[in-house]
């Protein structure tokens, strides 16, 4: 199977889904680093 | 010795109704500002609701077999049942994960959880029109491969088990020890069950809307919504109880123990990190949602621009507003979030039973002021019924005569 696009292939594979998936894992690991520093701090 | 008995109750019954007042000075308190604008509003709400049971649902509504659901459903049964979430949310943190910080508002969160649902099926009433047929599918006809069954299940088995979790309440009201010990044995029984209903019926309103792939935009529907509302609910559920507590804390002030007072501030706080959190993961599971169906190029259309009016403005806004609530300890900004987020929530069941449905068909829905005002009604009787119990149970503080007791 070809793909003229990098959406297409990535469509096809539900790649789209895991490159969220992961990003949104990154994201939260220093969302949530951010937001317990503070409860840290304070012990 | 029966007489004795007898009186005896009837002086604590009259002594917990009336709040130790005679009748005359009973009623004399009752004449306030916010009673009068309930009076005004029931004095429109009570001739709409038998206008509605007695003309028809075409009588009040601008439903019709296009768009049968509405305002109704929208706000009412759906946006009612997400925010009702509080009582389980803080049921299973404070019983099964033993948080127990959170138990001075476990009570207030159950009774608002117990009374969100108790409204949500007056609302259905209204809805559906037949109050009587309600345990139809209870006991006479099962439609067991309905969604709605399992909805319509759910909703009555878990007011069961919300009413058990809050009877303790009562019967310390009315100093019935013996039966309170019995109940108080069923808590930790009844928040398992609780969890299991509110995780099934939370997703299967959502789960309700997958039957409709053609009717509602790309954009809200996909597979995913059962997760999308189970999460949410999460979400609306904790910081409803924010916002009820914030201002059950300042109505029934007298009630409250002082340190109870100062501990709202250390529990708002810890809800307000747990909802921006809970947020942030709703807001990335949404583009989990538009991936999935790659629907990528309906961003750039008019509902797609509102479709990022929602996620940006009411799932990230107020999850960074919460976040850096948390952050700076600013408990107004951490509030201000929390409103933001039970105002989004609502803006979500909306979209996706009003203004994201049929969005293809040119005779679109629009409420009547009759619809809106039968809503405001229920909103206003349950915020009296919710009144009414606080000021005569010891749900905002704990019963004296108890303190050494057991509460699981």
């Amino acid at each position: 199977m070809e793909f003229k696009t990098l959406q297409e292939f990535l469509t096809f594979t539900k790649g789209q889904e895991y490159l969220i998936a992961i990003g949104a894992i990154v994201l939260f690991s220093f969302f949530w680093f951010l937001l317990d520093r503070k409860q840290q701090k304070q012990k | 010795m029966n007489r004795v008995i007898e009186q005896q109750y009837n002086n604590k019954f009259k002594e917990v109704l009336l709040l130790g007042n005679d009748w005359k000075k009973y009623f004399r308190s009752l004449i306030t500002p916010f009673n009068v604008i309930a009076a005004l509003i029931l004095s429109i709400g009570i001739p709409l609701t038998v206008i509605r049971f007695t003309r028809g649902i075409g009588a009040v509504s601008n439903l019709n077999d296009t768009n049968p659901w509405g305002f109704w459903i929208g706000v009412d049964v759906l946006s009612g049942v997400a925010l009702a979430a509080g009582g389980f949310t803080i049921g299973t943190a404070v019983y099964l994960f033993g948080m127990k910080k959170y138990h001075p508002i476990l009570r207030p969160a159950i009774l608002t959880g117990f009374l969100g649902y108790f409204f949500v099926v007056v609302g259905l009433c209204f809805d559906l029109g037949r109050p009587w047929r309600l345990p139809y599918p209870m006991f006479v006809s099962y439609g067991v491969t309905s969604v709605m069954f399992l909805v319509g299940w759910h909703v009555a088995t878990y007011l069961t088990v919300q009413f058990i979790e809050f009877s303790p309440a009562f019967f310390e009201a009315f100093g019935w020890r013996k039966i309170r010990r019995w109940a108080v044995r069923l808590t930790i029984g009844a928040t398992i069950a609780g969890v299991i209903l509110s995780t099934l019926h939370q997703s299967a309103l959502g789960a309700l809307f997958l039957i409709s792939p053609n009717k509602l935009h790309p954009l809200w529907y996909t597979s995913y919504l059962p997760v999308f509302f189970f999460v949410s609910a999460i979400v609306g559920g904790m910081t409803m109880v924010i916002f009820e507590s914030t201002i059950s804390h300042k109505v029934f002030r007298h009630q409250i123990d002082p340190v109870d007072h100062l501990t709202l501030k250390e529990i708002t706080f810890g809800l307000g990190k747990g909802a921006s959190a809970l947020l942030f993961t709703y807001f990335c599971l949404k583009w989990v949602g538009v991936a999935h169906h790659n629907n990528w190029h309906y961003l750039n259309t008019s509902l797609g621009h509102w479709f990022l009016v929602e996620v940006f403005g009411f799932i990230l806004a107020p999850c960074l507003v919460l976040f850096m609530g948390f952050k700076r300890m600013n408990l107004t900004m951490v509030r201000t979030g929390a409103i933001w987020t039970v105002l989004g929530l609502i803006l979500n069941r909306v979209n996706v039973s009003i203004i994201a449905m049929n969005w293809q068909r040119a005779d679109r829905y629009f409420p009547s002021w009759m619809e809106i005002m039968i809503t405001i009604t229920v909103i206003t009787v349950g915020l009296l019924v919710f009144r009414f119990i606080v000021n005569r149970t010891p749900t905002l503080y704990r019963h004296p005569d108890f303190l050494n007791e057991p509460d699981h």
